[in-house]
């Protein structure tokens, strides 16, 4: 027996040995080291983190991702991706079994102070939304008192729906469901008036499961904050630089009108904002301990923020989700990035 | 003439599966209406099936093709476009033909090793190879095959891998487990039952996620184990744990007399278990542990949730593209299917075996 634990113990350590990566140091170093950027992601969110047919992951945290590897180590090919539930995510994380967790996960104060974690710039800002059929022509949730609304057991959702009737005196008559999918077909088989979960996933809902996507109309009110960002863990100042710029660097392409086809003609711009970001006139990259090509190769990789948006979750995709929140601050929208200068 | 009774010729209906039906179907007339009810509900739930598999299904194209037919047809176009995903998960594209081997070879291996001649400790020997080469095909690096590392394997083969390792190396570990549970030694005892009734004590699902969740923060700073293989230790340590006790459960049906036969030709413990208490009492219990080992076989579904995609994840994953949203079931059906091939070879098998070595027991 004691051979056995013994024999048991070795094998472990041997496949430690074998299987096992080090980890000393930054961040930074390692993936350095290992030239390779591994990123946590969703098991499987439409637009955000999804295999495609041949396996290989799509999505607007994905392309985060590849950004990030393409600016830091050259090419977004340098990616590994490890699908984590939410649960798993921090603790992944946290054991450096990741080194950039980029989930669709909402930056809070806790998760961005005692859990030890730094939230680089929001990638897409979500809300909780209420569908609706067009037919009883609502045009705001506050008309929604008295009416049914299907909803998924235990989650942030059914408490923010609770919050949201209960500060607006709406009589709230909610019909609630174990599984995602079982409120959804309930919703289609008008078995609520209304249907509310994130908006993002309204819509794919509303592109995928509705008989007629057009029958059904998405209601202006968010009722809930849901600023999605990429995480990475306190003390790498270095890599939590690097990780916050690319995203403003994608940014801010798109507010320079940069795009995956064009960056290369835009190097000869007179510019002088295209031209540090574009490492024309250098010491933007230096700044960040990167060469000056940092921004050309993110964006030549996954394209700007706005082409992002636009090839997983917005007008090019299944899911024709509108810019809303998401647009440029110069088009109404949330999306700002800091001076690079 | 002799007025000699004449046998009657049975009424016709009398035998044959007419008359069957007649009698057990149709004997009253409430049975009568119950069973041309129970007809006509059968006749029409296979019309419906049958509509929807095939007839009004739709075998090739695009999503927007299936959703002109919703609810009318099942999309087998999803199966089309979703195979090599929902088999080899995200294992490389144009490296799948390594894990398509693999299985093939696994399943002809299987398939020999159920021919009793064949059966030896080569055979033993040659299963441990087979299952290195398997593995060397999945994870490349020599012969010019490239790397993929293990978090990418997926689908079918990470089933089989996990299930088949699993009840592999569980198996001794039970048989361990359970001696060790009989053992006259208190130590050995009471850490047998300890971990026993520790692992039987918390489901497989807490076991996984402690060993994905929390066992890495418990690892030194720069250490990290592969995902997989903690799966796999959580799975071998789990199924011992259940067949240990199937195991103790044939120990106990070995009357004293054989241990007390096997003590008096002088035999040391491990030879006596070896040569004359298991091979008897594993023959006792073969229906129960393939019992476990079907049921390890279908929890390997469940490391989905420390993200790895097993045949059922990888289909879960495949139906979660917004474009095949609506079509789960069809996604569902086709894993179904699959499971059942393999379970159902698994328990047909173990009924020959069981014929095969069944000689009643006389005392």
């Amino acid at each position: 027996m004691r051979t056995f634990t013994i024999g048991i113990i070795a094998g472990l350590v041997a496949m430690m040995a074998i299987f096992g990566s080090a980890r000393a140091g930054t961040t930074l170093d390692t993936v350095r080291a290992h030239d390779m950027l591994t990123c946590g992601v969703n098991t499987g969110l439409a637009g955000f983190a999804q295999p495609d047919s041949k396996g290989v992951w799509t999505g607007l945290d994905v392309d985060t991702c590849k950004a990030v590897a393409a600016a830091l180590l050259g090419s977004p090919d340098k990616t590994k991706f490890v699908p984590l539930n939410a649960q798993q995510r921090f603790p992944a994380l946290q054991s450096g079994e990741i080194d950039l967790l980029t989930r669709n996960t909402t930056w809070t104060l806790p998760r961005d102070s005692s859990a030890g974690f730094n939230f680089a710039p929001v990638t897409y800002y979500d809300g909780q939304g209420f569908m609706a059929k067009k037919a009883l022509n609502l045009k705001s949730a506050k008309e929604l008192s008295g009416a049914t609304i299907c909803v998924q057991q235990g989650t942030t959702t059914e408490l923010n729906l609770a919050d949201y009737f209960r500060a607006n005196k709406l009589e709230l008559k909610p019909l609630v469901f174990v599984e995602l999918a079982e409120a959804e077909q309930a919703f289609f088989a008008d078995r609520c008036d209304a249907y509310t979960t994130d908006a993002s996933g309204l819509a794919s809902t509303r592109a995928a499961k509705a008989g007629s996507p057009d029958d059904y109309m998405i209601l202006p009110e968010r009722i809930s904050k849901e600023p999605l960002a990429p995480v990475v863990r306190h003390g790498d100042d270095a890599f939590f630089d690097i990780v916050k710029w690319v995203v403003y660097a994608l940014i801010e392409a798109e507010e320079r009108g940069i795009t995956q086809a064009n960056v290369d003609e835009m190097k000869a711009s007179q510019d002088p904002n295209i031209m540090r970001l574009l490492g024309t006139t250098p010491g933007m990259g230096e700044a960040l301990g990167l060469d000056p090509e940092w921004a050309v190769r993110a964006i030549k990789a996954v394209g700007n923020y706005g082409e992002i948006f636009a090839r997983n979750v917005g007008a090019g995709s299944p899911l024709k989700l509108e810019r809303g929140l998401n647009a440029l601050w110069t088009n109404g929208g949330l999306m700002y990035a800091m001076p690079i200068r | 003439m002799a007025d000699r009774p004449t046998q009657a010729e049975p009424p016709p209906l009398a035998r044959g599966p007419l008359a069957w039906a007649r009698r057990h179907l149709f004997n009253t007339w409430y049975n009568a209406i119950l069973t041309l009810g129970a007809l006509y509900l059968i006749a029409l739930g296979l019309k419906a099936a049958i509509n929807w598999m095939i007839v009004n299904a739709v075998w090739t194209g695009s999503g927007a093709d299936c959703h002109a037919s919703m609810g009318e047809g099942a999309c087998w176009a999803l199966i089309a476009e979703k195979h090599r995903f929902i088999l080899f998960g995200t294992y490389p594209y144009e490296e799948q033909w390594r894990p398509a081997l693999a299985i093939g070879l696994f399943v002809v291996a299987a398939g020999l090793s159920t021919w009793r001649r064949l059966w030896s400790r080569a055979l033993i020997a040659s299963w441990f190879a087979l299952l290195m080469v398997l593995a060397l095909l999945l994870h490349g690096g020599v012969l010019g095959m490239s790397v993929v590392r293990t978090e990418l394997w997926g689908g079918l083969p990470l089933t089989i891998l996990l299930s088949v390792v699993g009840i592999g190396l569980s198996l001794p570990l039970a048989i361990l487990l359970a001696l060790g549970r009989r053992s006259s030694m208190p130590l050995i005892r009471a850490v047998s039952v300890g971990y026993i009734e520790l692992v039987r004590g918390v489901p497989l699902i807490s076991i996984l996620f402690m060993a994905s969740v929390m066992f890495p923060l418990f690892l030194p700073e720069g250490l990290t184990i592969d995902k997989l293989l903690r799966a796999q230790v959580g799975i071998i340590l789990f199924s011992a744990a259940y067949l240990a006790e199937v195991v103790r459960g044939g120990l106990q049906a070995i009357p004293a007399g054989q241990y007390e036969a096997a003590d008096a030709l002088g035999l040391g413990y491990w030879r006596k278990m070896r040569l004359v208490i298991l091979p008897q009492a594993l023959k006792f219990v073969i229906p129960p542990l393939v019992n476990s080992f079907i049921a390890t076989f279908k929890d390997t579904s469940l490391v989905i949730i420390i993200g790895l995609y097993d045949l059922l994840g990888a289909a879960r994953t495949a139906t979660n593209d917004p474009v095949w949203r609506a079509f789960t079931t069809e996604g569902y059906i086709f894993v179904a299917a699959i499971f059942f091939v393999f379970c159902s070879f698994m328990s047909r098998y173990s009924r020959r075996l069981e014929r095969g070595t069944g000689e009643r027991r006389s005392p």
